[in-house]
């Protein structure tokens, strides 16, 4: 067991952690944050990123320990009691997701990206989320929301 | 609301209701349920394609720590009152393999489970799994649907002798006839790649049991609670009862969700064994092999058309993939499609065969469009094929030929309700700038261009909205086709809408509650749409078939119909005058001639107080209505896909993509458009990039989501999408399925658009998905 | 998902880590993890002990020294690929940096890390090589340094040894010479089917010096020799040489055929791009 120290959400916890729990089970299984979810294995689809010191990150690539006295954001963090974040409220009222499974990453992606890049086209978007994997939208209204979400930022 | 305002959420764009949650991180997907004291199943899979088990060893694993329990196959064979159900036996004399939970002498594909072990947690489960050891006679493996049903193939079930499962057969109109008289004939074959599924949450179980009571509460990752509790009480004995299964939020099914898996038995018998809530959740790579694949079907299709090109017949021969064992619909999934190889094209003689074979695969079962997507890619590169014979346009091909006469009954035997085909062709082609595109292609043929242009068709016709029950009895389905809803008015005007259908992304929360906000005349922040746990609604026949707007939205309206009728009579008797001195309109009663109304919120009301009342009339203000459709719902339309092919590197890239779809009456085009958009880029990848490829032992080498190439937003274009809109005329409020269409109708498109690019190679036809490595080989063999 | 059990000790300095590296038979070093984790969380990597060397912050840099960019081992891919000093004077690097993995990996991968992986469809090592870059590793001997062409020595293989480290990777800068690092692969995210890096010294008209390395032409990065020669000798079409000496493998995504044909067409496009730069 290792003691780290993490801030999530601008909450700090102090966390006894087996090395080989990933970022993403400490997360969901010692901090009830079940926002951030798992779609693969393999580092792929991308539905566990949150964004680690403000860039994304892919949550089940990291292992808890390595995020020691890092700043995570997860879906969670987003939302001021009840008042979604741009990017949030862009996906509402496009209709960027249907499931919902690959949001919460796909939000967050979607935010990293506007912050190096706060302009994009359809093409930079799309190659900036190259790391989500969603199947249900087509990501044709997932475009659509990043857009509406860098026009109103 | 006045009698004279009209509908007001039918047909709008309403925002989902369904988004706060998921948006948030507060939905409650299959992995985020925790019981107390639950313990973990891992599953133990077979390395090997075909193997004889001699022995599992499970002694280091139940020493390991944390370790509850560990079993194999043998060990459990108390606990089964049958085998995993297959619902649809298709034919008289199907040869129907016993599918157990666990495999028990033999492992029949890479990754049937051969044992089971419970752990204090998922780690220590897996650690555990890891020390079953497991001694394999490894037997030789098949893969290959057609070489499966050779004489030297091995056979997966022995007591069947063979591995040939069924030949269902549909013939009508002389279809003999009109090809030995045929001016013109062609013939094609394809092959539907196998597809793996990949919804983005992979499956998941969670079953808490009452010892004490012999109750038992089932969380799972399901398309169909309802199924699954009627089918997992015949495979484990358990009374339907005692059973409740619950659909949390599901993260995406595409028909793999649909279905009765070996881990939920497993699960549901372990915690009646061990009386502890057990949790299993899949991982990406294990739902590689454990959940089922798609399609895997060789098709032949032969088409008999005159000298001027009017189509007459066709005639079509599968050999469908069942995999290793038969999933719950797995051997109907061709049949699906049986009626369909005709098109939207007024063809007069039909002649289908389809094959069924087991191969020592993952099981093939429902993947979006099942069985209809195969169809129609196969008649609609084939009319394209017989229009090259021809030498004619496709588009005029297909405009000669479409059904024009509706209600229509087609040659294959069933009933077209509605459509207009020519209607959508015309508005895609005036989208796309048909003529535009021919002279860009042009002139890059000219110029002998790199990148190579070429624009694909897909005039379609599909059916779902499965589905009439008598008509699923006469094709051996086991079960009914239609759906229950309850309509429940709370005395402060609330209103539950508990439904038997179960989804998971497609927006019924919100279409639903527009449909009843509208019919009872409420806010629809007033409805709530309550769904996916069968104590709470006990009747429902679930979702998949694009069903859930055209026959379970068909049952709430039902229902929303006879609480109007109640509601009238309770108006009626307040106003103490006759029901038909009243109007009613959008859930407001008018007494005719006068100003005076009321609304069905304050019939509710008085329903509960209940005051005053007619006579001998039950208080509270609820029905139940449970509608078999008349129908399959028939949407159609045109997909036009223009691609560019890099003719060096074989590289395809969808340069414009443009959908036409008919789904009748649309009460959100928002949810539609989305359903369309998803449904089309699943065909894409169907089309370009996707394929469960197996290696000559059966092992599947595209294991995981980095080989498997399930396309990002970087690989897909923008979907240019429009709508022209015939009413269906077998539901009163006139939808049309549209959760498969795009699916259905976009792989022969984007196909098309490629085989007309490298026409002037004089390549025709690339198998799919057309890798940059087929397009070069077939582009090298041309040269 | 779950990695079999390990040992995790961090390293507070290069010296550290070194100690931790020489603890234990079998321990590993953990940089960015972006290659190491993924096969472990399939059980594929095992090691007893992960030396975490991600906090090593002197390890992480962009160096402008004259002739050359030093790079510090513990560079993240995203940083590269957005440093402005390695986009003025090595714009190759930078750019290849960029198209590896997706956004999130390159917010995590070092490239250190992919350098030392020595996956031969990674990117950065042909790019290295046709950047004869060099390589500095330290271990319990002290320092050394490698050039890119001795570096990479088979798939998963490279002249860091298991007690070393490498600290720091020098490219020098390419001044007037055009480069291109084109990359074909199916999916954005996919690891390239093959790529070629073509770095090019414009010379009275002709070409003076090409360099060119290919990605996943065989277990290691390779010199397109041939090629390279034929460019400058002023061949009309020196890419058809482009797969000669090589040994790709045939897999899911290509086989080794098309592979070789790849090279041809992407190495055509990518002495264009560098000649046109």
């Amino acid at each position: 067991m290792r003691r780290v120290s993490l801030a999530v959400n601008g909450v700090r916890h102090e966390l006894d952690l087996e090395p080989r729990e990933l970022l993403v089970y400490v997360l969901r299984e010692r901090l009830g944050l079940t926002g951030t979810n798992v779609g693969c294995d393999t580092s792929s689809c991308g539905a566990c990123t949150v964004l680690l010191n403000g860039e994304s990150v892919k949550s089940c690539t990291l292992l808890g320990v390595q995020a020691d006295g890092t700043e995570l954001t997860t879906i969670e963090g987003l939302a001021d009691n009840g008042t979604l974040h741009p990017m949030q409220q862009a996906f509402h009222e496009q209709h960027g997701l249907q499931c919902g499974y690959c949001t919460p990453g796909m939000v967050l992606a979607a935010i990293s990206l506007l912050a190096e890049n706060p302009d994009p086209s359809e093409d930079e978007i799309r190659h900036g989320l190259e790391g989500n994997l969603c199947r249900c939208t087509g990501y044709q209204n997932i475009v659509k929301a990043v857009r509406a979400a860098a026009a109103v930022a | 609301m006045a009698v004279s305002e009209q509908q007001t959420y039918v047909g709008s764009p309403v925002a989902r209701k369904e988004d706060p949650e998921l948006l948030t991180g507060q939905a409650r997907f299959i992995d985020d349920i925790v019981i107390a004291g639950m313990v973990w199943m891992a599953v133990v899979r077979s390395p090997y394609a075909h193997a004889r088990i001699l022995s599992v060893d499970l002694t280091a694993a139940r020493e390991a720590e944390g370790v509850v329990a560990a079993f194999a196959g043998a060990d459990l064979s108390d606990q089964w009152a049958g085998g995993l159900p297959c619902a649809w036996p298709v034919t008289e004399d199907i040869k129907l393999a016993t599918h157990w939970p666990l495999a028990v002498d033999k492992a029949r594909y890479a990754g049937d489970g051969v044992a089971v072990v419970i752990a204090e947690s998922r780690a220590l489960a897996k650690d555990a799994a890891e020390l079953v050891h497991v001694e394999y006679e490894q037997l030789p493996a098949v893969s290959n649907v057609e070489a499966a049903l050779g004489d030297d193939a091995p056979i997966l079930h022995d007591e069947l002798g063979t591995n040939h499962c069924y030949t269902w057969k549909l013939e009508a109109g002389e279809s003999e006839r009109l090809f030995a008289e045929a001016a013109v004939t062609v013939k094609e074959r394809y092959y539907q790649n196998r597809l793996i599924p990949n919804a983005i949450e992979p499956r998941g179980v969670i079953v808490q049991p009452v010892p004490t009571q012999g109750e038992y509460t089932m969380w799972s990752a399901t398309q169909i609670p309802h199924i699954l509790r009627t089918t997992l009480t015949l495979v484990t004995g358990i009374s339907e009862a005692k059973l409740r299964i619950i659909a949390p939020d599901v993260g995406g099914g595409f028909g793999s969700k649909l279905d009765v898996y070996a881990e939920e038995a497993l699960c549901l018998a372990l915690a009646r064994k061990l009386g502890r809530p057990i949790k299993w959740i899949e991982e990406r790579s294990e739902a590689y092999v454990a959940t089922i694949h798609g399609r895997d079907v060789v098709q032949e299709i032969e088409l008999a058309a005159t000298a001027d090109g009017t189509i007459t017949a066709v005639r079509v021969r599968l050999t469908a993939a069942m995999g290793a064992y038969l999933q719950l619909v797995t051997p109907g999934i061709p049949i699906l499609g049986a009626w369909l190889y005709g098109g939207c094209y007024a063809v007069q003689g039909y002649d289908f065969e389809c094959v069924g074979v087991y191969t020592n695969t993952t099981p093939t079962d429902a993947y979006r469009g099942a069985g209809r997507p195969e169809a129609t890619y196969a008649i609609e590169r084939a009319v394209d094929a017989l229009a090259r014979k021809l030498e004619v346009d496709p588009v005029e091909l297909r405009r000669k030929n479409f059904i024009r006469e509706f209600p229509a009954t087609i040659a294959a035997g069933l009933t077209i309700d509605s459509g207009d085909y020519e209607a959508s062709l015309d508005k895609a082609l005036a989208m796309v700038d048909y003529e535009g595109v021919r002279a860009e292609q042009a002139e890059r043929r000219e110029r002998g261009d790199r990148k190579q242009l070429g624009i694909g068709f897909s005039t379609y016709v599909e059916m779902c909205g499965l589905a009439p029950s008598r008509i699923l009895g006469a094709i051996r389905y086991v079960a009914g086709g239609w759906d229950a809803a309850t309509i429940r008015f709370l005395p402060t005007g609330t209103v539950q809408a508990i439904v038997g259908t179960s989804p998971h992304g497609q927006g019924h929360v919100t279409t639903f509650s527009q449909v009843v906000a509208d019919r009872l005349g409420v806010p629809i922040e007033a409805v709530e749409v309550i769904h996916g746990d069968t104590m709470v609604s006990p009747l429902g026949m679930d979702t998949y078939g694009s069903r859930s707007l055209t026959v379970g939205g068909v049952s709430l309206w039902q229902a929303a119909d006879k609480v109007v009728a109640k509601a009238k009579s309770i108006v009626a008797h307040q106003f103490e005058v006759d029901d038909a001195d009243l109007r009613e309109a959008n859930g407001t009663f008018t007494l005719a001639g006068t100003d005076k109304t009321m609304t069905v919120a304050e019939a509710a009301f008085a329903a509960w107080t209940a005051h005053n009342l007619p006579d001998g009339m039950e208080p509270g203000l609820e029905a139940t209505a449970v509608y078999d459709p008349a129908n399959f719902s028939w949407p159609g339309g045109t997909h036009i896909a223009v691609v560019e092919v890099d003719t060096e590197t074989g590289s395809v890239d969808i340069r414009r993509y443009v959908a036409v779809d008919d789904l009748g009456v649309v009460v959100n085009p928002m949810i539609v458009d989305g359903q369309v958009a998803g449904g089309i880029a699943q065909g894409v990848a169907q089309a370009l990039f996707e394929e469960a490829l197996y290696d000559d032992e059966a092992n599947l080498l595209t294991s995981n989501m980095v080989t498997y190439m399930v396309p990002s937003a970087a690989e897909l274009p923008k979907f240019e999408i429009d709508r022209t809109e015939t009413r269906a005329t077998d539901n009163p409020l006139g939808v049309k399925g549209v959760g498969e269409t795009g699916t259905i109708a976009s792989p022969p498109a984007v196909m098309n658009a490629l085989a007309d690019a490298l026409s002037p190679f004089g390549v025709f036809d690339i198998a799919m998905p057309a890798t940059p490595e087929r397009v070069w080989r077939a582009l090298e063999e041309a040269r | 998902m779950i990695p079999a059990r390990f040992d995790y000790e961090v390293a507070e300095s290069t010296q550290h880590a070194l100690e931790l590296l020489a603890s234990r038979e079998d321990a590993k070093l953990l940089a960015g993890g972006h290659s190491l984790i993924p096969a472990m969380k399939l059980r594929i990597a095992r090691p007893e002990l992960l030396v975490d060397i991600g906090r090593v912050s002197s390890l992480a840099y962009v160096r402008d020294s004259g002739e050359s960019l030093a790079i510090g081992a513990l560079t993240r891919h995203g940083t590269i690929a957005a440093d402005a000093v390695v986009q003025e004077h090595c714009p190759i690097v930078s750019h290849a940096a960029g198209l590896i993995g997706d956004p999130q990996v390159r917010h995590c991968g070092t490239i250190g890390g992919s350098l030392a992986h020595g996956d031969p469809a990674s990117d950065l090592p042909a790019v290295m090589l046709a950047l004869d870059a060099e390589l500095v590793i330290v271990g319990p001997g002290g320092e050394r340094t490698v050039p890119a062409a001795e570096f990479f020595r088979g798939v998963f293989d490279t002249a860091v040894g298991p007690e070393e480290l490498l600290t720091e990777i020098r490219v020098p800068k390419l001044g007037e010479r055009g480069w291109s690092y084109l990359k074909f692969t199916r999916r954005a995210q996919d690891w390239a089917t093959v790529g070629v890096a073509a770095l090019v010294r414009r010379d009275n008209g002709g070409v003076g010096e090409a360099r060119i390395a290919l990605t996943n032409m065989g277990a290691t990065p390779l010199r397109a020799a041939a090629a390279e020669q034929a460019l400058v000798a002023g061949e009309d079409d020196p890419a058809a040489h482009m797969a000669e000496g090589t040994e790709p493998a045939s897999d899911v995504s290509a086989s080794a055929e098309f592979r070789s044909h790849l090279a041809r067409v992407i190495g055509r496009r990518a002495i264009e791009e560098a000649l046109s730069r």
